[in-house]
């Protein structure tokens, strides 16, 4: 059925949500901007949330039904949604801090075994994915995995790895077979302290700076050979990779959501000045009879409004089984590009309040840009959706 | 009160309607027929007839006023005139006119105008009723009418000129925005009001199928009990709410058809030895304009998901208004500017697209959920 109004359910997480945004992240906000690479402490009574969590698997032989989702409950999907909104309209660079809560512990609690999940399942895990020479195009990785005995041994380097230096673990993307192509590509998780590991450096970056970036080099970094995630035989097939790909149907939605909370709290910033400087917003008036300033306001929210209801249809899809490569793409492009277009639009009218450091508005200027790059670059989504509309595959459309 | 699940998915009845209406729309208008309506300037009744025997209108209004009883849907509408509008524009506005009187009594009239007013429209064939909200000046706005309304003894004496009034030589009521004492009312005007004086058919940018008239209220005398909502008047508020998301579907449909032609072009155009589609320059335009659709559907649909719990739906029926204004000019000029020096020329659809959706922004009350 549709129905977009919000269930009281999810208003209540909203409100609740908002609260704590409001009363833990805004008020370290910039100190944490200020202070690149320093941990906040303040996220570390989080530490013992498991939010990237699993419900234990059932015995061997045991029958397991695909749950049938219920339509009267909120799905787990939307409901991060949600939050991810409100904790980025508190912080995006603290919520990337949040402990135990990365790209790597989402990758572990999808496929680990139950033994790997004893092992790491509560170890804070980042993710390393991107190279020098291979950002969008993941599958061109050549950091190495060689089976030697009981154990593999890496060798590359991995950059841009979001909680590069808090994580405990690192799950390592390296190719088994570089001959293989994609199929060749596996994860591995290494644990902090393994010979040959070493985090290289932190980056200076633009925004988010709260969020500690790095760079790891594996020198003949040895690991036991059962740290691999998920199975070592190279298939003829690419299915494996595509399996990796299609987490971040998953996971595109929720970056959606960070600009989603980023762009709300530099709209709601610049509402209140609007609104302290007399002008009243009664969304009635012809957009013709407004000043420039009003309509600028109003399109800006109608465009939020757009992100958000592509993003929510995105996660609702997923809450009920339904595969969403296309919607989430759609999601992320559209909240990546508009989220950019809405902050910067915002610290334009807000003038001298936009740009000094007194506010915050500069500071969300600067970190909301990150959702139209990571996770795949608004180009990547266009070129996903793009696909997807005139059916054809990534050797027809480049 | 027990929460509605949030939800995406449309219903069986939802689906299958969008399907019916898409079946009509591809055999009957779809091509040749809406360009030749176009070209013609007239919309043949019989397609009209065709769309309003599906009886979606009627069946909504309740047994006592002739309907079916079925559960009024202001989703259901947005889908139906989506549909209608991905076929063709001005058909889509000339088979909602009756629905738009018929939806905003049912919202807006007293009891005994409902009573009235209500069994004329219920009927097995297709009857206009008109609009007359926008007026041809300047700085135009829906919410202050420079048409006047005055009360003198049991009546109302309306005086003021209206214009995109659709059908207005075959309407039977036609619903009138006027100002009185500061505020905007309608009022239901009939249509053989002596102080009621239609003009010469208009010429627009767009919608050449459509019929439209300027209206001109000359001393018009309503009765006192013709006033919608009687004597404290309406929620004006709401009658824009509802149109405006109305509105909205319709946008959706024409960019939807521009997006799906323009699409399809550039799979078979060949340039280069290759189908422009393969350069990312066209496909991202593309794949933009297939998100932005599916945005201005998902806007409507949350602006009629609280008009359907009965909620005021006043800022978000303005913001969609306002995005889907914005999206239909940007994804029916997308939509020429694909084609190229063929989406200029009047064969092909997407002009007539780009002039009808252009009139998204600008109109009001032209439709109603």
């Amino acid at each position: 059925m549709i129905n977009l109004e919000m269930t009281q359910r999810m208003i209540d997480i909203k409100s609740s949500m908002n609260n704590m945004a409001n009363s833990m992240l805004r008020p370290i906000s910039r100190y944490y901007d200020e202070n690149e690479h320093k941990y906040p402490q303040e996220l570390d009574m989080f530490r013992t949330i498991k939010i990237m969590s699993r419900p234990k698997k059932k015995k061997a032989g045991e029958e397991t039904k695909p749950e049938t989702p219920d339509p009267k409950k909120l799905g787990q999907n939307l409901s991060t949604v949600l939050v991810i909104e409100e904790m980025c309209w508190g912080d995006l660079g603290l919520l990337l801090s949040f402990p135990n809560a990365g790209l790597g512990n989402a990758a572990i609690a999808a496929v680990a075994t139950d033994e790997q999940m004893a092992r790491f399942g509560d170890k804070w895990a980042s993710m390393a994915i991107t190279e020098p020479g291979s950002g969008s195009d993941s599958g061109s990785i050549t950091t190495k995995a060689t089976l030697d005995g009981d154990e593999w041994v890496l060798n590359g380097e991995k950059i841009f790895v979001t909680c590069a230096e808090r994580a405990e673990v690192a799950v390592i993307w390296a190719t088994v077979d570089r001959s293989a192509g994609k199929a060749g590509i596996k994860s591995f998780v290494v644990e902090k302290g393994r010979p040959g590991f070493k985090l290289e450096k932190l980056e200076h970056k633009l925004g988010v700076r709260a969020s500690d970036t790095g760079t790891y080099v594996l020198d003949d970094c040895r690991i036991p050979k059962d740290n691999i995630l998920g199975s070592a035989e190279v298939k003829q097939s690419t299915e494996g990779f595509k399996g990796v790909m299609k987490t971040f149907d998953n996971t595109r939605p929720l970056v959606a959501a960070m600009a989603l909370g980023v762009t709300r709290a530099a709209l709601d910033f610049t509402r209140e000045k609007l609104e302290e400087s007399g002008i009243k917003l009664d969304y009635e008036k012809n957009p013709n009879n407004l000043s420039a300033m009003e309509k600028e306001f109003y399109m800006m929210e109608a465009h939020l409004e757009a992100m958000r209801l592509l993003t929510w249809r995105a996660a609702w899809m997923m809450d009920n089984g339904e595969f969403n490569n296309l919607e989430a793409s759609m999601a992320k492009a559209k909240a990546g590009r508009y989220g950019t277009l809405i902050c910067q639009k915002c610290c334009e009218l807000l003038g001298p309040l936009g740009f000094s450091c007194e506010c915050l508005a500069e500071k969300w200027m600067r970190d909301v840009k990150i959702t139209d790059i990571f996770e795949g670059t608004g180009q990547i989504q266009h070129l996903i959706v793009a696909r997807n509309v005139l059916g054809y595959s990534s050797k027809q459309l480049k | 009160m027990d929460d509605k699940p949030f939800g995406f998915g449309m219903s069986e009845e939802q689906s299958s309607m969008k399907e019916t209406i898409a079946r009509l729309m591809k055999s009957a208008v779809i091509g040749n027929p809406a360009h030749d309506m176009d070209e013609s300037r007239t919309l043949p009744r019989e397609i009209i007839d065709k769309v309003w025997e599906l009886g979606t209108t009627v069946s909504m209004v309740p047994e006592e006023y002739g309907g079916y009883g079925i559960d009024y849907s202001p989703i259901m509408n947005t889908i139906v005139l989506e549909e209608l509008a991905y076929g063709d524009m001005a058909l889509a506005i000339a088979a909602n006119l009756p629905s738009l009187f018929i939806f905003t009594l049912l919202a807006l009239g007293t009891e005994e105008q409902k009573k009235k007013y209500l069994p004329l429209y219920c009927d097995a064939a297709y009857k206009p009723c008109a609009a007359a909200v926008n007026e041809l000046r300047f700085q135009f706005d829906a919410v202050a009418p420079e048409t006047k309304a005055q009360r003198i003894g049991a009546k109302y004496v309306l005086n003021g000129k209206k214009c995109f009034v659709p059908m207005a030589k075959d309407a039977g009521h036609f619903l009138v925005a006027a100002d009185l004492d500061g505020k905007a009312n309608l009022f239901i005007v009939d249509g053989r009001n002596p102080g009621l004086k239609i003009g010469e058919r208009e010429k627009n940018l767009g919608l050449y199928a459509l019929e439209t008239y300027p209206v001109t209220l000359e001393n018009c005398e309503v009765p006192a009990e013709d006033r919608l909502g009687g004597e404290q008047g309406c929620d004006y508020g709401k009658f824009l709410q509802k149109s405006r998301t109305a509105l909205c579907a319709v946008a959706t449909g024409v960019a939807r058809a521009s997006y799906e032609y323009a699409r399809d072009y550039a799979k078979e155009r060949v340039q280069f030895g290759e189908p422009i589609a393969y350069r990312q320059s066209i496909a991202f335009m593309i794949a933009e304009m297939a998100y932005e659709v599916d945005a201005m559907r998902l806007m409507t649909w949350k602006a009629a998901s609280a008009l359907e719990a009965g909620r005021d739906a006043k800022r978000e029926a303005y913001l969609a208004k306002l995005y889907a204004g914005e999206m239909a000019m940007k994804i029916t000029d997308y939509g020429v500017q694909i084609l190229g020096g063929h989406g200029y020329i009047r064969e092909n659809p997407v002009e007539r697209y780009y002039r009808n959706g252009r009139g998204i922004a600008i109109l009001e009350g032209m439709a109603m959920v």
